[in-house]
């Protein structure tokens, strides 16, 4: 049954909701505003917020010195790419735990999520050594890999947290009419768990977008993607915070776009299940 | 979409991917790591002369320097064979060399002058008397003052002051309501932040990490004496939050007329007397940092540096780039563009013979400060290590950045000096131990 809300009451939590909103949409406001500014403003105390000479200089400085094409380009094939490489073998495996659940199927469950509390440092030097045997270091394919094995856990407890919702029997209703394994999962639960499917895609995506640590230490000019482009703006010797920002904008722009426009998929797809 | 639709895009996705990687690769293509500083971004812009004489390509893998040392060591570390020069310190360059992961460059042509490189510099690059990368720009650290407020204290800076005189200017100088702090140091963690800062400090106080036989040292008077010192005199006329405070929060308080000194990296020195970004760049002084009368000054010694490691397969490429990039004639060509204030300071002896260079202000004083730090002998007592800011120990990098963390928890109140110096000396005993020294 529906409660009743008062005016006051919708006053306070649309005033608390917006609150909440614009502090944490601040940092990004202000590195925006950031990338307009001169570096002298850029540090400016007290500081400058609206009224300055807004100049584009940061952005021209940031593409003359990069190739922020070559990184873009990267940050898409690596972060699509490893996210559906990661769904390719995240449903069947999701599937499995969910309808036909074995005995150790929590035990593999948690095992597979422990994976994400060993430090990625552990394994650095072993993998570059293999990356190193196998010839592909600083090479697309090696990222989509890697960053599909780090996101694969979530992206399997994602799916199969949504499978659950999806009640056996309408499975069982399908093969009592004769669909194979094939169809079952394509026309019958497929479907039924699009919404989940699209957020775990699109918040792996984010994921592997923002993954800083492998794709700075597998990267050198081939295939680095937007986290190096973003770190070779840097400096502990030196003031660049507008050109920084400059190249921040311009690093989570993409991501910002997607996801302003995917928001609704993306909240769906959260709650799915949440309300029966 | 379907699943096959999925496992399609993918397969062709990958396939895609193998292809684009294998396609990777350029002969004649030369790929640099470096850091984003000032002078290494200006050698970017002119790097297309290099390739015009020398049909040789450049790529560049700009980080940050501590994601540039965790970048370039993996790679050397496993051969990976991704860099053909890295831009590395002098803290690299002798632990590397040792373990034969860089080439020597004792082959550089006449043309080059080798014999022009600062002594300095020659040696903290150097292992076993052999040079193992070049110096692209070298700097000391010296005091940065402004004129006017210490005209105002009616006191004048002498051209070799003492920690006495600089607490004493920095108390007269201070003027909290005018937002004036009258002095900005590192207090900052990490080994190249505060940790560097308050090694070449306890040097002039006659305190030193280890004795001759690597035993830790930090319990020692001199070490309480050079935090007691700092942390009072940073507290009387420090910024607020100087425990958090590094080369960069110190750079913009200066620029902004919030300091009254600042003995920093003298690279600084033109980024303050630039009008372009700085408020007060026509009212800055220079000095050699303070020293307390017991013959070692405070301040430290460091070189950016060009090195080739030992996995490059373009050796003689490398080498042409590293003569191009530390040489006379390009130190020339910035001066031409750019002026003389811009050229990399501090790595050749020629530089500072130029008449048109010794009438830059910080010139003199820069090279002063240079020669005033000697790696090899950088203590009052003597030291088993090479180094003056930091020994040139592999371990060195990890247990002194979490020294450096104790300190700063002294310096923001949350332990006393004793409680901060106990602690250290325990990190350091352990460290030492587990590395068998």
């Amino acid at each position: 049954m529906a409660r009743a809300v008062s005016t006051k009451q919708k006053v306070i939590w649309t005033a608390l909701a917006w609150t909440f909103g614009l502090l944490m949409f601040f940092p990004i406001l202000w590195t925006f505003l950031t990338s307009f500014k001169t570096e002298g403003q850029a540090i400016a105390d007290p500081p400058v917020w609206f009224f300055f000479d807004w100049t584009l200089e940061n952005y021209s400085a940031v593409q003359e010195r990069s190739n922020y094409p070559k990184a873009l380009m990267n940050s898409i094939v690596i972060a699509v790419g490893s996210t559906l490489l990661g769904i390719v073998i995240a449903v069947p495996a999701a599937w499995a735990m969910a309808f036909v659940p074995g005995k150790y199927t929590k035990d593999v469950l948690l095992w597979m999520l422990s994976t994400k509390m060993l430090p990625a440092v552990g394994v650095l030097y072993p993998l570059v050594l293999l990356a190193k045997w196998l010839g592909v270091i600083d090479s697309r394919i090696l990222l989509v890999v890697v960053l599909m094995l780090i996101n694969l856990p979530i992206i399997v407890w994602m799916l199969y947290t949504y499978f659950r919702e999806i009640p056996g029997e309408i499975l069982e209703a399908s093969r009592m009419d004769g669909a194979s394994l094939k169809s079952e999962i394509i026309y019958v639960l497929t479907p039924m768990a699009l919404p989940g499917i699209a957020s775990t895609i699109l918040l792996n995506i984010i994921l592997a977008w923002n993954e800083a640590f492998w794709t700075i230490l597998l990267t050198t000019v081939n295939a680095a993607p937007l986290t190096a482009f973003i770190a070779s703006f840097s400096a502990p010797e030196g003031l660049f915070y507008a050109k920084l920002s400059a190249a921040s904008m311009m690093a989570i722009a993409p991501i910002l776009i997607m996801g302003w426009f995917s928001q609704k998929q993306l909240v769906r797809g959260l709650t799915f299940g949440a309300v029966k | 979409m379907s699943i096959n639709k999925m496992l399609l895009t993918s397969t062709v996705g990958l396939g895609l991917f193998a292809g684009i990687a294998a396609a990777d690769g350029h002969a004649k293509t030369i790929t640099i790591a470096t850091v984003n500083n000032g002078d290494m971004i200006r050698m970017q812009g002119y790097t297309d002369q290099f390739t015009e004489e020398s049909g040789i390509a450049v790529e560049w893998v700009t980080l940050e320097e501590n994601v540039l040392r965790q970048r370039v060591t993996t790679d050397i570390t496993t051969n990976g064979g991704s860099f053909d020069i890295l831009t590395i310190g002098m803290y690299e360059t002798p632990i590397w060399a040792a373990n034969e992961w860089l080439l020597p460059l004792d082959d550089l042509s006449d043309d080059y002058d080798a014999a022009d490189i600062l002594p300095a510099m020659a040696n903290g690059l150097s292992y076993e008397g052999t040079l193992y990368a070049a110096p692209f720009y070298g700097e000391s650290s010296m005091v940065m003052y402004r004129t006017d407020l210490m005209e105002e204290a009616g006191l004048e800076m002498p051209d070799a002051p003492t920690w006495d005189f600089i607490a004493e200017a920095a108390a007269a100088m201070t003027d909290r309501d005018a937002e004036i702090n009258g002095i900005c140091l590192r207090g900052k963690a990490g080994w190249g932040e505060g940790g560097a800062f308050i090694t070449a400090m306890a040097n002039s106080f006659g305190a030193r990490p280890f004795d001759e036989n690597w035993t830790p040292q930090l319990d020692s008077e001199e070490w309480a004496n050079t935090l007691n010192f700092y942390k009072d005199m940073m507290d009387a006329s420090g910024p607020a939050g100087y425990a958090t405070n590094g080369f960069n929060e110190n750079l913009s308080l200066f620029q902004q007329g919030k300091c009254g000194m600042w003995i920093d990296a003298t690279v600084a020195a033109s980024f303050v007397t630039n009008p372009d970004e700085s408020t007060v760049a026509d009212s800055v002084g220079f000095t050699l940092a303070p020293d307390n009368g017991l013959g070692k000054r405070s301040n430290w010694l460091w070189a950016w540096a060009l090195a080739i490691p030992a996995g490059t397969q373009q050796e003689a490429e490398a080498k042409q780039f590293i003569e191009w990039a530390t040489s006379k004639a390009y130190i020339e060509l910035v001066a031409e563009n750019e002026g003389w204030a811009n050229v990399p300071p501090g790595a050749r002896t020629s530089l500072y013979e130029n008449p048109e260079y010794q009438e830059v202000a910080f010139a003199q004083k820069t090279l002063d400060s240079i020669l005033s730090a000697d790696p090899t002998d950088p203590t009052v007592d003597p030291v088993p290590y090479v180094g003056v800011q930091f020994a040139a120990i592999p371990e060195w990098a990890g247990f002194w950045t979490e020294v450096s963390q104790e300190f700063s928890a002294a310096y923001a109140g949350q332990q006393t000096v004793e409680e901060a110096l106990e602690k250290a000396q325990a990190i350091t005993e352990e460290a030492m131990e587990a590395a068998g020294y």
